[in-house]
């Protein structure tokens, strides 16, 4: 059995910080530690991989990886665990690695805990804690099936440093361009100087008591300089004021990010369940008795308009 | 052309969750279609309205209450339901072979389905589905073109929004921001009523996954709360932004 492997993030050599988490959180499992990158060229990201403890890094290159395509992402992993029969594998629980993993399970017939925030491996038993009801309640599930598929929420697990050998493995290429079935006509990268919301450290989010697109610009200023990332609940996104990939909530994005500030949030269930596991929260509103308080580290009652404006000022000093 | 789509019967959103005997609780929830399987429902009506496709079939597998979400989703607009009797602990796989052995039958062009649902927020359902029926799928769509015998969508995509295609018959899985669901209307209900909806036990499938426990979240504890005056409040927030949580400004 060869150990544990975690599916690499990345577009255009660009990795995403959930690998590094993914690949810390591998390490702690004691046994083997394999990062798998899929691309056109990606030799040359092992050392990457290796400063946080992969022992091997399986190298997927050709042109039918270029960009990521489920038919031939799975054609390809389903033949390498096939080949190395790895205990575990672990995917980012982005849109790509949910696609992935999930056609990937069904392939292999096997069971899969999407979206976990808790691992628990030994022995070629998986048990994960998953957040369900958007982190109402939880669940602890175990994958009955091997290898044991799992998809990894970004920003829980902490990223540590650990050297491993890095040793570039090439895998036989299982894939071919008939494999793929999605044409990907384009992708336009959002143009955004922020970080992404489920990524960032920090997230700034509006919410009605911004009243409009001039609330919403404040909240923007204190997000920039805290190099953070913009989010909104349901109702500033119901008005428009904000586009709905920045929705934090039950039908929006789950964030953990380590600040989390609401800004005319009141606190609706639905908001909550998607920020209240953020390691610090922090809430301005002008009714005392919103529910966003019971859930806040640091709570201020206050207009927004007047306090954020000054905290900015102050913050600069 | 046909489209099938796929309805989850789901707590309502603003639900507060509790726990009785180790379970999670029911008792009084309000239920609701999944709000991103909604969407996919009203995307089914709007192609039909289009005169893109013919007919629009909801399907839906769970206990006899889903007869409700199947019911609403009549009284959107759809033309028929199926209803597929499944114990409500089958897993995703189970769940994936009831559904893709209901869709085989109808043999529909299109089917569509929310990408995640709100209450185990799995969004595994669709994509297995897919690769049961070996067909091509797409998911988190926010729109979608059908033309020439192809599926154009655009996607939420990590990081930006993809294009892509695919030929049809596929699987298309949506976001909620892909449309505004509309509410049944009177007339909508009454006609509802008398759609036809069939129902079938679901195919034997084992679980792949087997739930260890339910728990409540760690409760937050409330902090510091302070009311004063704009500027107090202001420097205080600063004060406990840069020497509790420690940020560093740009």
């Amino acid at each position: 059995m060869a150990g544990t492997w975690v599916i690499v993030e990345q577009r255009d050599g660009n990795i995403r910080k959930v690998t590094y988490e993914m690949l810390s959180e591998a390490k702690k499992i004691g046994d083997e530690v394999s990062a798998v990158v899929f691309g056109k060229s990606v030799e040359g990201m092992a050392s990457e991989f290796a400063k946080y403890g992969a022992d091997k890094v399986y190298a997927v290159e050709g042109d039918v990886f270029a960009e990521y395509n489920t038919g031939a992402y799975v054609a390809q992993l389903a033949a390498m665990i096939a080949e190395y029969s790895p205990n575990a594998v672990l995917f980012a629980h982005t849109f790509n690695g949910r696609d992935f993993a999930s056609r990937l399970a069904q392939k292999l017939e096997a069971g899969l805990a999407t979206d976990a925030i808790a691992v628990e491996l030994s022995a070629g038993r998986g048990v994960f804690t998953r957040a369900i009801y958007a982190g109402k309640a939880i669940a602890k599930v175990e994958v009955t099936t091997n290898p044991v598929l799992a998809t990894i929420r970004a920003g829980v697990m902490e990223v540590a440093e650990s050297a491993g050998a890095g040793a570039v493995v090439k895998p036989a290429i299982a894939a071919t361009a008939g494999d793929v079935y999605q044409n990907i006509k384009s992708f336009v990268p959002t143009v955004s100087a922020r970080p992404d919301l489920t990524e960032a450290e920090t997230v700034v989010s509006g919410g009605r008591g911004c009243k409009g697109p001039d609330g919403i610009k404040i909240v923007e200023t204190l997000a920039d300089l805290l190099g953070a990332a913009v989010g909104g609940s349901r109702a500033s996104i119901d008005s428009g004021w904000l586009g709905h990939e920045l929705q934090v909530g039950q039908t929006g994005k789950v964030v953990c990010p380590n600040l989390y500030i609401a800004a005319g949030i009141s606190g609706a269930i639905q908001h909550l369940a998607g920020m209240s596991s953020s390691k610090f929260i922090a809430a301005i509103n002008t009714d005392p008795e919103a529910p966003i308080f019971n859930v806040s580290d640091f709570g201020v009652v206050a207009d927004l308009f007047k306090v954020i404006p000054t905290l900015c000022t102050e913050l600069k000093k | 052309m046909k489209v099938l789509v796929c309805v989850k019967q789901t707590f309502d959103t603003e639900a507060k969750i509790e726990l009785k005997d180790g379970k999670i609780a029911d008792a009084g929830i309000n239920l609701i279609i999944n709000p991103y399987d909604e969407v996919a429902v009203e995307g089914g009506i709007q192609l039909k309205e289009k005169k893109v496709v013919d007919e629009v079939v909801v399907l839906s597998a769970g206990s006899d209450k889903a007869m409700d979400a199947i019911r609403t989703a009549l009284a959107m607009g759809a033309d028929r339901g199926i209803l597929i009797k499944q114990d409500t602990g089958a897993d995703e796989y189970a769940r994936a072979i009831a559904l893709a052995a209901a869709i085989k039958e109808e043999n529909p062009d299109i089917i569509l389905a929310g990408h995640v649902a709100a209450d185990d927020g799995s969004s595994q359902v669709p994509t297995r589905i897919a690769e049961i029926l070996g067909l091509p799928h797409i998911n988190v769509i926010t729109n979608v073109e059908i033309a020439d015998g192809k599926a154009t969508c655009t996607c939420e995509a990590d990081g930006g929004t993809l294009v892509a295609e695919v030929a049809l018959p596929a699987v298309i899985s949506s976001q909620v921001s892909w449309n505004e669901p509309r509410y049944p209307s009177m007339k909508g209900i009454m006609q509802a009523k008398k759609k036809p909806v069939t129902t079938a036990d679901a195919v034997a499938a084992d679980n792949k996954v087997k739930i260890i426990e339910f728990a409540m979240p760690p409760a937050k504890q409330a902090g510091v709360k302070i009311d004063d005056e704009p500027d107090v409040c202001a420097a205080k927030l600063a004060d406990w932004m840069l020497n509790t949580v420690k940020i560093e400004v740009k």
